[in-house]
């Protein structure tokens, strides 16, 4: 079932195109949509909200029109702003209590829900003291809870690790990836940062400049390239020595790093590679499978300003 | 408001469940623009708020009630004595009196229920929502207008009690409260109005406050000087119209027209065609302060 679908989108302000006839299909567990500043996730985010006009074109969440049944579509979908959006004298608590209120919850299942969130995103007692003391990290996860509050089908989460710490960083990755699997809530997460999305994404979907520049699942992005990377261990020039050896046994070698990428040929390719390390007493750590990265999309889709991690 | 209620059984672990989807009923339209309303109304008082933000609106309503307490205390004892056969302060001229803490009220509460919202982008969570931009504009207001109508009307119920317990005439009393009743939420509605439309413009809530409270006391000032010169010169028709620049003498002036209640001010509308000026300037400060909300919130964006 499509959670997303969008057709010939278009928005268009008075100077910039914010979208560019996009075509988007988005189906259930972790979408991740990628995208420079300015490419036009957050545009997209709003029009699925219903909060923006589209200028051109159509969009359906969950099998509701987004220009005509708003109302039913946010009833269904949490979103999890970008920018700040927590009043600073009231506690995460209360605040999470009354937005499920203001979904539809009454009020006994609304404490509820909102301790059973607050619980799932990691705001213990702090949850009781006004946001105004809070760190960006528990602010994130206070604004992700009141996403959640009312169990929607699909949340849309704009820049969850915006201003987090690498640790934090993880922790919130690791809980988007809950919501869409655990819990079963579909869920679309944007982000500038690739690597954030490649791990935790079943599908990625990528902007640039509010154009569709390439939607697939996230493990055809990091299909097999063919290349096998090695990494010994012994002296200090090991790995040459190694390269050497497997140039002239007639393989393709070349130096990544402290790794060795060697393209394989056939299945006796993994043979040589141990015989030659064997031969020259060198102790074999690793073999694994070259991966491409979903940034190498955009070194080939020649989008210049997006930053790997 | 505090207790944490994931501690299971006597051991006091905490079981991770898991995620629990919700299946109960969820409310309609109405429900959730009731429970917003009651939301507002107690944040007004500081209630679901931090503790300091109790303290003003508490202190206030204390402070309105205080001066009502007295007068019934007097009344009561000294009755006989002071050959007192109605209130020593009129229901009607009450809210003139204490407009100093009516208007500090609102300039203090009307900026924390709006701007807020504004300056923190809380408003988008409201408009993510399935209620409509309309409903948040209504509600809001309703709750700030009620919620002020709570403080000016608390001490005219004091009063009518107590004038009951002194024995006053009872149809009399009930007669002229329910005037005052209705004077109060006339003058809820215009200031709450102007107020709202004020803080939703003026986005900073400190701007807000003292923007609110320049409008409301220096207005209120300017009326009455101008009231009492025009007085003084003999041009009563020049303070009748000065009247109709100031809340608080707009309504007074509606309630001496309909109600015929004593006046407050030294210059009350005379004769039906001034009456139906103050009228119709009541109504449209109201509609009008409504209209420009709705205006204001049609611009903001998520």
């Amino acid at each position: 079932m499509g959670v997303i679908e969008t057709v010939a989108l278009t928005k268009k302000y008075p100077r910039v195109t914010a979208l560019d006839q996009l075509d988007v299909n988005v189906g259930g567990g972790v979408t991740g949509l990628v995208g420079a500043n300015g490419a036009g996730k957050s545009t997209l985010i709003k029009i699925l909200l219903g909060l923006t006009d589209a200028t051109s074109g159509s969009a359906r969440v969950l099998d509701h029109d987004v220009t005509t049944d708003g109302a039913a579509i946010r009833a269904l979908v949490g979103y999890m702003p970008e920018h700040d959006c927590l009043p600073a004298d009231v506690s995460a608590s209360d605040l999470v209590v009354h937005m499920g209120q203001m979904s539809g919850l009454p009020y006994a299942a609304a404490r509820e829900r909102a301790s059973d969130v607050l619980r799932h995103v990691g705001l213990a007692e702090e949850r009781y003291r006004p946001i105004g003391g809070y760190s960006t990290g528990m602010k994130q996860r206070a604004k992700l809870a009141q996403a959640l509050v009312h169990d929607p089908r699909l949340v849309l989460l704009d820049e969850p690790t915006n201003g987090l710490d690498p640790s934090s960083r993880d922790d919130m990755l690791a809980l988007v990836r809950r919501i869409g699997t655990e819990f079963g809530i579909a869920v679309l997460v944007t982000s500038h940062l690739l690597g954030e999305l490649e791990r935790i994404s079943d599908h990625v979907v990528v902007l640039d400049t509010g154009r569709l520049l390439r939607s697939q699942a996230t493990t055809d992005f990091m299909h097999a390239t063919g290349l096998l990377l090695v990494e010994v261990q012994g002296p200090s020039d090991a790995d040459q020595r190694l390269g050497q050896a497997l140039v002239e046994a007639g393989l393709r070698a070349t130096p990544s790093g402290r790794l060795i990428e060697v393209e394989v040929k056939d299945e006796g390719t993994y043979d040589v590679v141990r015989d030659l390390a064997v031969d020259l007493g060198l102790g074999l750590v690793r073999m694994q499978e070259g991966h491409h990265r979903i940034e190498d999309v955009f070194r080939e889709g020649g989008a210049g300003s997006v930053q790997p991690v | 408001m505090s207790s944490p209620s994931e501690t299971t059984g006597p051991s006091g672990v905490i079981h991770d469940i898991g995620y629990r989807p919700y299946s109960g009923s969820r409310l309609g339209e109405g429900a959730v623009a009731w429970s917003f309303f009651i939301t507002g109304l107690r944040n007004c008082f500081g209630l679901g708020r931090s503790g300091r933000s109790k303290i003003l609106p508490m202190a206030l309503l204390a402070l309105m009630l205080l001066p009502a307490l007295i007068l019934v205390g007097v009344l009561v004892q000294a009755r006989n004595i002071l050959d007192l056969d109605e209130h020593i302060v009129p229901y009607s001229i009450y809210p003139i009196t204490t407009q100093l803490l009516i208007s500090v009220f609102v300039a203090a509460q009307a900026p924390a229920l709006i701007s807020r919202d504004l300056r923190f982008r809380t408003i988008t969570l409201y408009l993510a929502r399935p209620g409509r931009r309309t409903t948040y504009v209504l509600v809001r207001l309703a709750s700030l207008t009620v919620a002020t109508f709570v403080l000016i009307a608390a001490p005219l119920l004091l009063l009518y009690v107590g004038g009951l317990l002194a024995d006053l005439p009872l149809g009399r009393e009930t007669e002229r409260f329910l005037a005052a009743v209705v004077g109060a939420l006339l003058l809820a509605g215009c200031l709450s109005g102007l107020a709202a439309l004020v803080s939703a413009l003026t986005i900073r809530r400190g701007l807000a406050v003292a923007a609110v409270i320049v409008v409301l006391l220096v207005t209120y000032t300017v009326v009455s000087t101008i009231q009492g010169i025009a007085l003084d010169t003999g041009n009563e028709t020049v303070g009748e119209i000065a009247g109709l620049f100031s809340p608080y003498t707009l309504v007074d002036g509606v309630q001496v027209y309909l109600f015929d209640s004593p006046e407050a001010t030294p210059t009350p509308p005379v004769g039906n065609a001034m009456g139906a000026i103050y009228l119709a300037t009541t109504a449209v400060t109201i509609v009008g302060a409504v209209g420009g909300m709705l205006l204001r919130y049609r611009k903001v964006t998520a």
